[in-house]
């Protein structure tokens, strides 16, 4: 009797896993225009992003949906033309976990909203604040060192590194690449 | 009204699916008359075959079975006649199985014919609207739209049908049948339109959640109107004529939308969305959601998605004075 409720029990639990992920497509535009009011430090490097981030659950890192929009604003607005896939080719890499201008979400989201010294272009008048943070929640996946439960979808085509979908290998480096 | 005529008023709604612009019942082209035939010869046939089965079934429980005490002579003709009727249904099914195989050959053969002074034009599907390539020998005459298919009457056309994303269906019931759009490949589809009109085709293959809204307009009319239509396309985008049409091509150009949206003629030249040089003059914007109308652009650039939730078209911050001038000026694109 006492097995067969447990067993009904763990049978309902399994039943909260049937929640679907939420997808937020329409970001109302006050929070839309509060995501952009990020606060910079004096040099332009790192600062503190607006609170309606995390009261939104830090969605743009751990959220499947944001993750795979940043994903193909990746290709969609060639970042692989400076970046490669990631490895760097004109630009720096993107996920040897060393950022030029710091580790700090908010330094990733000015780099490409506002763009940086030696070739890398604003992005503002091309894209929204809401894809510059999608964009940046998916960057900050690509060099990542430990796992995370939200991912994009794998490539149709070879991956050229390892998928996102996959729990990251150890960070292994320990020199810093010559700039 | 009578209560009880309401079911068979029911009844009768599947007919209207028999006419229309959006239907393989109501044939204008070369496919869909072939499938058209096909269609009504196996129907009519099942249904004979099917009638006479239930003829035979019911005749089978009409008759008395035979009293206990027949005589031995009768009892073997009676296993002859039945020899025979099983012989000849089992015939009648060999004959009509392979007359059915042979018409769809027929049928399915006709379709797949090329002609080489076919109109070629790429589809190409994306989440959640339609590409069209005319391509041409000479590269300045070739030239793109969106989810408007332009094609002159009686000429063959080949559509080489490719997708960007996902796997789409393209199909215009009144002018020929379903052909997948596949990642990787490309699948061609040839027919002939016989006759003017406006038809509709929808994707076929669930694609995403705008799926429903992945509509096409296919418009078939005479040659002349046709080369018309095609030497309008190939200009370049209409000059703003008014000092609001002048911000709203400012506005294109320095805001989000030339980052996806090529007007041909200004420096917007993305290519990630429809190309919008002659977005005025096509019947419908969002692949169907809306008609053109200045309006309607406004309302679409406004909130994108809340017409059409979940589509890649982003939600661009404007001031209320941008917006009225990219409006006039995309209507003004035609």
């Amino acid at each position: 009797m006492m097995a067969s409720r447990f067993a009904l029990l763990a049978f309902l639990a399994l039943l909260a896993g049937c929640k679907r992920e939420e997808r937020e497509a329409r970001l109302a535009p006050p929070i839309a225009e509060a995501q952009g009011a990020v606060l910079v430090m004096p040099n332009g490097i790192s600062g503190r992003p607006h609170d309606v981030i995390a009261a939104q659950g830090d969605a743009f890192r751990n959220n499947a949906y944001q993750l795979s929009q940043g994903k193909r604003l990746f290709e969609w607005f060639n970042c692989q033309g400076c970046h490669a896939d990631g490895g760097g080719a004109s630009g720096p890499a993107l996920m040897n976990g060393w950022w030029r201008y710091g580790p700090d979400p908010v330094s990733i989201f000015l780099s490409i909203r506002d763009g940086r010294p030696n070739g890398m272009p604003p992005y503002r008048d091309k894209l929204t604040t809401e894809q510059i943070w999608q964009l940046t929640g998916y960057l900050q996946t690509l060099g990542a060192s430990t796992a995370s439960l939200a991912s994009t979808s794998r490539n149709d085509a070879m991956h050229s590194r390892p998928a996102e979908n996959r729990a990251p290998a150890q960070a292994g480096h320990t020199t810093r690449p010559s700039p | 009204m009578n209560t009880a005529r309401l079911p068979h008023l029911f009844l009768l709604l599947p007919l209207a699916g028999c006419s229309g612009w959006q239907s393989a019942l109501d044939p204008r082209g070369s496919t869909a008359e072939e499938l058209h035939g096909l269609f009504w010869l196996f129907t009519i046939t099942c249904t004979a075959v099917w009638g006479a089965v239930l003829l035979v079934l019911a005749a089978a429980l009409w008759r008395r079975r035979h009293p206990a005490g027949i005589s031995e002579a009768q009892q073997a003709r009676s296993e002859r006649r039945s020899g025979v009727a099983i012989g000849a249904a089992v015939a009648a099914t060999v004959v009509i199985i392979t007359g059915l195989t042979f018409a769809s050959y027929l049928a399915t053969r006709g379709i797949a014919e090329e002609h080489p002074e076919a109109l070629t034009i790429r589809v190409r599907g994306y989440q959640w609207w339609w590409e069209v390539l005319y391509a041409d020998s000479a590269p300045h005459r070739a030239f793109l739209t969106a989810n408007e298919l332009h094609l002159p009457v009686g000429r063959p056309v080949r559509l080489e049908l490719a997708t960007a994303d996902v796997i789409h269906s393209f199909w215009v019931p009144n002018l020929a049948g379903k052909q997948d759009m596949i990642p990787g490949r490309e699948n061609v589809l040839v027919f002939t339109p016989r006759e003017p009109g406006t038809y509709r085709a929808q994707c076929a293959e669930f694609c995403g959640i705008q799926h429903a809204h992945m509509a096409l307009r296919i418009v078939v009319e005479a040659p002349a109107d046709f080369e018309r239509w095609r030497e309008a396309q190939i200009a370049e985008a209409a000059p703003p004529m008014t000092p609001e049409e002048e911000a709203g091509r400012q506005v294109m150009e320095s805001k989000a939308c030339g980052a996806c949206h090529t007007v041909r003629g200004t420096a917007a030249a993305g290519t990630l969305g429809p190309d919008l040089t002659h977005v005025g003059g096509r019947q419908t914007i969002a692949a169907g959601m809306l008609p053109t109308t200045r309006g309607s652009l406004a309302a679409w650039i406004a909130d994108p998605q809340t017409v059409k939730p979940g589509n890649n078209m982003p939600m661009v911050p404007l001031t209320a004075e941008e917006l009225q001038a990219v409006s006039a000026y995309l209507a003004r694109l035609r």
